[in-house]
């Protein structure tokens, strides 16, 4: 079995040197693969990702002049190749890395993707990147957050979210001005998946708390398909942390919020890192049992006939209706650099787009997040990205409460659930 | 002992009572004819979005959703039973174990289509809150779930050891031939078998979804807890199926309390595999 796969991956290698070089920059279409989990566990994500980058194609495809300074809007295709169509190859990752790893391969060498997005989990485009690092392919991740992603020397690898290591000090901030206001924030619980991205977000918040003096009482790890969390929430009850930090898939997030209310436990405060809280899927289910719950973003729709507010529109098109949600803009945001560096670098020849990516510069009204502009360092973080935290406050809808110069309303405490 | 740790125990037990309840057509598909049911997770899956659909529709709870879901899954069960299980019975095992997988994998994506990927759930009180006994939780649809699973259980049991049918189904399950010989069509027989089975899954399908979340791939999660329940039990034993519920969700609740939750498929895992060391056919199971 390993042996077969070495030999498949050598192979391909062999045949993609032996290929290489052949894509011309007369191509009419551009083609970008975008991996996602479009079935398994987390597909309620993927699907709404895979409607995010729709609409990013259908704004870089045609014209829409109405959508302001976002680059690429204005004429139809990529002026930089002569007008050139964009088109995605969508690949299932089926939520497995290993899978994740095989469509990233066939992306590669079958379909000659000139670039990949994706992969949502931070476990998969762990090891989907790998891949187009070895290639000599560029990658571009708008969305997973998991720190050691960019701490792996790779030249190929560039994400433009913010990350682990910026939401735990957005946290820390937010916690340090709730307590000048004479909120208890003293006892800190995190309660996390164990994949990757729940392991990392965990350890890196924990650090950062720990470098600030701030200390975690308790922290509970659990797997993210789990039929049951009865005992973490009994946990979580017998301790009684005064902050309760979750950082959770989709799944897992409807089990909490309805075992929470079975049991009858709401913590003072209750904090939410983004990913299975920001899934529309899991506002819609149980949104009305986690009133007051506070949650991270870089988005915000905005007023109507500002361009998010358009972009919005078209995206809810293609997604039965439901907003952009911040990951789903986050991956957005990622696909709209990439078209960039590759309009840009006026071709489709991997190192060329490379080079551009290295060389972006987008400022805050080029974007439809609110960081504060893309341009990325050696490791290829973006150093920009930037955000801020939101709470379930109005029903179904988010409402950014902190920073104070960003907020619509004030932080409501203690936690409503109910 | 304090009142956590009862609390856990009674949440041990009424999560195990569901995992029997949607474990007992497996077992019964598995006594009547020696075949794996390998899209039962997904059959469980179907179940919930019946009771979705029903109250979507209807504005009407699992009082309603789960007969209906029982009725529409046993029509599904003959239907597979026809359409697929009898040719593949006379195939190889591995026949049998891809075509049940097959199955699965149509019932999944079908829904994917269908439904799309989005998560849904019935609404919180739809089966009543929560009763508070002494300081103990007790939700009123997993209690529900609970109590219908014990009855469930002695219903089929009472069938396969009390009745004219059910002697009927044994028979059929020890030999066909000399059953058919007795003037019993085995035919018959078996799609009755999978019209209950599947039934009784649709049934614990809707009741599930009282309190579970209800997406396309949910099956994938709860079809594993099946079989380990089913083995741990023994295979075609009903009240096997029951007990080894009971006993998972019991071990699951207090060694995820106890330890911490991602140690807890560890202890139930090495636990399982302790016992089928000394006791294969697992607990009411026949060699």
């Amino acid at each position: 079995m390993r042996l077969k796969h070495i030999v498949g991956l050598l192979s391909a290698a062999a045949m993609s040197i032996a290929l290489a070089g052949v894509a011309s920059a007369q191509d009419k279409t551009v083609k970008i693969g975008g991996i996602y989990p479009l079935s398994g566990n987390a597909a309620s994500a993927g699907v709404h990702g895979k409607a995010a980058l729709e609409t990013a194609v259908d704004i870089i495809n045609n014209a829409h002049p109405e959508l302001g300074n976002l680059p690429l809007a204005k004429n139809a295709g990529l002026a930089g190749l002569g007008g050139a169509k964009v088109e995605i190859v969508f690949a299932d990752n089926q939520g497995s890395p290993a899978v994740g790893q095989n469509q990233a391969l066939r992306l590669i060498t079958e379909e000659k993707v000139v670039a990949l997005s994706g992969a949502y989990q931070s476990g998969i485009t762990l090891t989907t990147s790998a891949i187009s690092e070895k290639y000599g392919i560029p990658f571009v991740n708008g969305e997973s957050v998991a720190a050691n992603l960019t701490e792996r020397g790779f030249k190929w690898f560039f994400r433009v979210t913010p990350v682990a290591a910026d939401f735990a000090k957005i946290y820390l901030d937010f916690l340090r001005d709730m307590k000048a206001g004479g909120t208890k924030t003293d006892n800190v619980a995190i309660v996390h998946e164990n994949t990757e991205y729940g392991t990392s977000v965990a350890s890196v918040i924990a650090s950062v708390f720990k470098e600030n003096g701030l200390t975690i009482g308790l922290d509970i790890p659990y797997a993210a398909n789990t039929t049951d969390v009865q005992s973490q929430v009994l946990q979580l009850k017998d301790k009684k942390p005064d902050v309760v930090i979750m950082v959770s898939y989709t799944s897992d997030a409807i089990l909490y919020a309805k075992t929470m209310q079975a049991l009858d436990y709401k913590p003072p405060m209750l904090i939410a890192d983004n990913s299975g809280f920001s899934d529309p899927s899991t506002i819609k289910a149980v949104g009305k049992q986690i009133q007051g719950l506070f949650n991270r973003s870089s988005f915000a729709i905005g007023p109507p006939g500002s361009p998010t507010f358009l972009i919005n529109e078209m995206y809810k098109k293609r997604s039965g209706g439901d907003d952009l949600d911040d990951t789903s803009a986050r991956q957005m945001q990622g696909f709209f650099v990439l078209c960039d560096a590759i309009d840009r670098a006026g071709s489709t020849d991997p190192a060329k787009i490379q080079a551009a990516l290295k060389a972006t510069d987008l400022k805050p009204d080029q974007l439809i997040m609110g960081y504060k502009g893309v341009k990325f360092d050696d490791k290829g973080q973006n150093i920009l990205a930037a955000g801020l935290v939101i709470q379930l406050q109005d029903g179904e809808n988010y409402v950014p409460v902190w920073p104070k110069q960003l907020a619509k309303s004030a932080p409501a405490l203690p936690y409503k659930g109910w | 002992m304090s009142s956590i740790l009862v609390q856990v125990i009674v949440g041990g037990l009424l999560l195990g009572a569901v995992y029997a309840l949607f474990s007992s057509g497996l077992t019964l598909i598995w006594g009547m004819m020696n075949i794996v049911n390998f899209a039962h997770g997904d059959f469980v899956m179907l179940g919930m979005y019946v009771a979705f659909v029903v109250w979507t529709l209807l504005g009407v709870g699992p009082f309603v959703g789960a007969p209906v879901a029982a009725l529409v899954l046993a029509t599904l069960g003959v239907i597979v039973y026809f359409g697929l299980i009898r040719s593949v019975m006379k195939g190889p095992m591995l026949a049998q174990i891809l075509g049940t997988f097959g199955l699965a994998l149509l019932l999944r994506y079908s829904v994917f289509w269908g439904f799309g990927a989005n998560f849904m759930t019935l609404p919180e009180n739809l089966v009543g809150g929560t009763y508070d006994v002494l300081g103990i939780k007790l939700q009123a649809s997993r209690l529900l779930a609970g109590i219908v699973a014990l009855l469930v259980t002695l219903g089929l049991h009472l069938l396969l050891t009390r009745t004219s049918l059910g002697s009927k189904m044994l028979a059929v399950a020890e030999d066909a031939t000399a059953a058919q010989l007795m003037g019993i069509r085995p035919d018959s027989m078996q799609a009755i078998a999978w019209a209950i089975a599947a039934g009784a899954t649709g049934l614990a399908g809707a009741l599930i979804a009282t309190f579970f979340y209800i997406a396309p791939t949910v099956g994938e999660t709860l079809g594993i807890v099946a079989f380990v329940t089913v083995s741990l039990g023994g295979f075609g034993s009903v009240p096997g199926a029951l007990a080894a519920g009971l006993l998972i969700g019991v071990i699951e609740s207090v060694s995820a309390y106890w330890i911490g939750a991602v140690y807890k498929d560890i202890v139930v895992y090495s636990l399982f595999l302790c016992f089928l060391w000394f006791r294969p056919q697992g607990l009411m199971g026949k060699m």
